[in-house]
């Protein structure tokens, strides 16, 4: 399969010639593991995003930047439907997951499938232990007598393991910022989720912490697909594989993050990469 | 959008699937037995509404209007007048205001702007236990302790006006009588002065007490000319919450009004109430018509507390936007 | 300097009078406190719990069938009352928006204000005069009805105190909204949640003239649900305003009882909303 091109980024900035060379990267072998096509999303008459298009791959690291209010955790939230619990929401194009329309699917199995850790931590008041067990749980996934295992195979992923192994059962509250984050992190893949979203997972935490959870991106990517938004340009290009530049509600620039951030072809992203507005 | 690669689609919140599935999912489900139990509410109060109105018919055609404004209550012959209840309802809630409101409003100054917050926490905690003293037990103090106490104390002071006490003050005086029934409801509904008051007067933002002090105000100054105007309108909140509660008030004000029909000037008179009448009446009534009128005295009554509970709510609320958080 | 010296007088002395306000308030909860513990605790024995009121004129005698009626009639409206108003609330907190939300509120409102007398004719015009008669069900019933709306409200109340990101994040690992509901989201207020039924149930235990015409009164025991039964606040009522010596004895010390129990309850309530466990996150 062909990488897809995405032609309409530039609507609405039709006079930005350079804008309109800008392909979507191309990544040999399968097919993306998520390809937006036209996307549109309303809050009621406000339109956010106007046309996305763009391919996530498989295993790799794709990462969303721009300004804020730009639209990227908008689009990342349409990515899972949590987009879905504001009032008067909607999408409006399509997204599919493998082959399969998200839009048209059950929203719960969707999520299930396409994990989502948020901007602050957000543990369930319950014990580190349970709040791991609860995804598992409501899904009916794992078997009662295997659960301890897979509680620990989770932490295990999110690097958390050899710091709480002795507290499973105190609160989730006990645990510092960083540690939480990564807590909601192993949550999330305790539902062994095919996509992982984090929408600024860091912009609550120190640079120790973020550089935990930074290595741990790195290692996720092995079993996982991984689309990060963050306000942090460098942190993008730490950790990401491909980067995607957004812009008042529209895609401006998706490449390899070599390309956005070495050579980028549209002009309105240079100036953001070097910092001239934004 | 000259290139669009797919036709755009709708997508409703919810996906298409299966709409039949999830109408009959555990998640609909939930959402409708939740639904049903709101709605109880409205089914409640709605027939709570037509049973009074309904069962205070034949009240309601026999005497009209009249009902309201006169005052004989003769359950032998038949002929009832609502205004001695009314008259004692007033009287009682007015004079348990008059005591309560200037001791509740001192009292939520003193919590909201002067006692540091550990002791005014402890003391609203306090007060707020007495809010939760059953009105039985103020009635059974207000007949066993206040009633004796006040037949020894209030006669002395009548007689001390030598003869020519005002007529508010004047007559035989038995114990039981508007004025105990005052001083029961003032203790009743003071607490809800206080709590309510207190928490208007915290809403008020600091820096418009900043700014009278930086003016050189005192700060009983910078209280009662900037920070009380500013909360005024809570603090009427909650005074007509303790008036829609004092009105209401049925098992204290019973046991210490003396249950007698009449109207009278002096408060040192026995009376009766709207809530009370019911409640000493009520199992006795026998008839179409006495019942009825028993009834059409708990629509009026209905009425004003929900006329004054509404008001009451407006202007918490109003305050409450006026305040900044 | 007169006028500054004339300020600074009404300054003091109107500090003085607000600290004298809150003291009295404060002096008579422990009057009423002390008084009724002295008078109740004086005249409470052994045969107030197991025995039955004595006849007119008799000394003696106890309260055991109002113990027992107070707790059917609480235990029966608590089983009514308490799940409609949780679930209401839920709907109201999770669910509902705009305008019919604030129609349910605001008669909730309106119910949770209308004089309680009121509530007990309303049960009787529907359950008695058509024939049900006095009896422990539609005193429960009545109770039940003053218990909805305040249960409604603080359901309401607490549940909005969730943040949001809780239900994100459940809803991001695949849970249902109703599953989120109850497995997140109810947990993560069930302090404030029991504490709220807790106040609720401690408001209604006091009541009484709710029962007055709906359980009315009995001075025997009464089985089962369907016969006339005597309740604590009730017993308070009738005995206060006897004419008997003896009677206002029992008076006090089922005063001492009933106002120990409601008390302890708000305190325990209080406490567990207060104590240990919050929201905050670090």
């Amino acid at each position: 399969m062909s990488p897809q091109m995405s032609p309409d980024i530039v609507n609405g900035m039709s006079s930005n010639k350079e804008a309109a060379e800008s392909t979507t990267p191309t990544v040999t072998g399968a097919p993306p593991k998520l390809r937006s096509t036209n996307l549109n999303f309303f809050y009621g008459a406000f339109q956010a995003l106007h046309g996305i298009s763009l391919d996530v791959f498989a295993s790799k690291v794709t990462a969303f930047i721009g300004p804020s209010g730009c639209g990227k955790s908008t689009f990342l939230r349409t990515l899972n439907r949590m987009n879905e619990t504001v009032k008067g929401s909607r999408a409006v194009g399509e997204i599919l997951l493998d082959s399969e329309n998200i839009l048209e699917m059950e929203v719960s199995q969707l999520r299930r499938r396409v994990g989502m850790v948020f901007q602050r931590p957000n543990p369930f008041p319950k014990s580190i232990y349970d709040n791991i067990a609860y995804g598992p749980r409501i899904n009916g996934m794992i078997k009662r007598g295997d659960m301890d295992q897979h509680v620990e195979k989770s932490l295990r992923r999110a690097a958390l393991w050899e710091e709480v192994k002795d507290k499973l059962h105190k609160s989730a509250f006990d645990l510092s910022g960083g540690q939480q984050q990564r807590l909601c992190i192993a949550r999330a893949l305790a539902v062994e989720p095919e996509v992982l979203l984090l929408d600024e997972p860091c912009s609550a935490l120190d640079p120790i912490a973020t550089a935990k959870i930074e290595e741990l991106l790195f290692h996720l990517k092995d079993n996982c697909t991984v689309v990060i938004v963050t306000h942090n340009m460098q942190q993008a290009a730490r950790v990401a594989d491909f980067t995607g530049f957004f812009l008042m509600g529209k895609l401006i620039e998706f490449d390899s993050t070599e390309v956005i951030f070495k050579t980028p072809k549209v002009k309105a992203t240079e100036d953001y990469i070097t910092g001239r507005f934004g | 959008m000259a290139t669009s690669a797919t036709t755009p689609q709708m997508a409703r919140p919810q996906g298409r699937a299966s709409f039949l599935s999830r109408a009959f999912s555990a998640d609909s489900l939930a959402r409708v037995v939740a639904f049903s139990a709101a709605t109880c509410i409205l089914v409640i109060t709605a027939l709570l509404v037509y049973e009074l109105w309904s069962h205070s018919a034949i009240s309601r055609a026999q005497f009209g209007l009249k009902f309201l404004h006169t005052s004989t209550w003769d359950p032998v012959h038949d002929d009832f007048g609502a205004l001695p209840f009314i008259y004692g309802t007033v009287m009682t809630a007015f004079l348990g205001l008059l005591i309560a409101v200037p001791f509740g409003v001192g009292a939520a100054i003193f919590l909201a702007e002067l006692a540091p917050p550990k002791l005014s926490d402890a003391m609203t905690f306090l007060i707020e236990l007495l809010a939760a003293v059953p009105s039985v037990i103020f009635g059974l103090i207000g007949i066993l302790v206040l009633v004796p106490l006040l037949s020894k104390v209030v006669p002395p002071i009548r007689d001390a006006f030598q003869g020519h006490p005002p007529v508010f003050f004047s007559g035989s005086f038995i114990g039981v009588s508007i004025l105990s029934a005052g001083v029961v409801l003032s203790v009743m509904v003071a607490p809800y002065i206080i709590s309510v008051s207190r928490e208007v007067l915290l809403a008020v933002p600091r820096d418009l007490r900043e700014a009278a002090l930086a003016l050189g105000a005192t700060r009983w100054e910078t209280t009662w000319q900037v920070v009380v105007p500013f909360a005024r309108r809570g603090i009427m909140g909650s005074v007509f919450l303790a008036l829609a509660r004092a009105l209401g008030e049925t098992m204290a004000v019973t046991m210490v009004v003396g249950n007698t029909p009449r109207i009278s000037a002096s408060i040192l008179a026995p009376g009766d109430s709207m809530a009370s009448v019911i409640a000493s009446q009520f199992s006795e009534a026998i008839g179409n018509l006495y019942p009825s009128a028993l009834i059409e005295l708990g629509l009026v009554l209905f009425g004003i507390t929900i006329i004054l509970n509404g008001a009451a709510r407006l202007l918490i609320i109003a305050t409450g936007g006026n305040a900044a958080k | 300097m007169n006028l500054s010296f004339h300020r600074k007088a009404v300054n003091a002395v109107m500090l003085c009078l607000t600290g004298v306000c809150t003291a009295v308030a404060v002096g008579l909860l422990f009057f009423i406190l002390g008084y009724l513990f002295v008078q109740g605790g004086f005249s409470l024995n052994l045969d107030f719990f197991t025995k039955l009121p004595a006849p007119v004129g008799e000394m003696g005698g106890g309260m055991a069938n109002a113990l027992i009626g107070s707790a059917k009639v609480l235990l029966l409206a608590t089983c009514i009352g308490v799940p409609i108003g949780f679930l209401a609330g839920i709907y109201l907190a999770e669910y509902a928006g705009g305008a019919y939300a604030s129609i349910i509120r605001f008669v909730t409102d309106l119910l949770n204000g209308v004089p309680s007398i009121i509530i007990g004719i309303f049960v009787y015009t529907m359950v008695i005069a058509n024939g049900g008669g006095f009896s422990t069900y539609a005193g429960g019933l009545a109770l039940s009805i003053m218990m909805i709306p305040i249960a409604l409200r603080s359901t309401e109340e607490f549940l909005r105190s969730v943040p949001g990101s809780l239900r994100e994040g459940a809803m991001a690992l695949g849970a249902t909204k109703s599953r989120t509901i109850a497995s997140v989201v109810v947990p993560a207020a069930i302090r404030g949640l029991i504490s709220g039924m807790m106040l609720n149930l401690a408001r209604v235990a006091g009541e009484t003239a709710p029962l007055l015409f709906t359980a009315y009164g009995n001075q025997f025991w009464s089985p089962g649900w369907k016969q006339p039964t005597a309740t604590l606040p009730a017993m308070v009522y009738a005995y206060a305003v006897s004419p008997y010596p003896d009677w206002h004895r029992q008076a006090w010390a089922a005063g001492f009882v009933l106002l120990t129990m409601v008390l302890l309850i708000n305190v325990t309530a209080r406490t567990i909303v207060s104590s240990g466990f919050s929201h905050k996150q670090k």
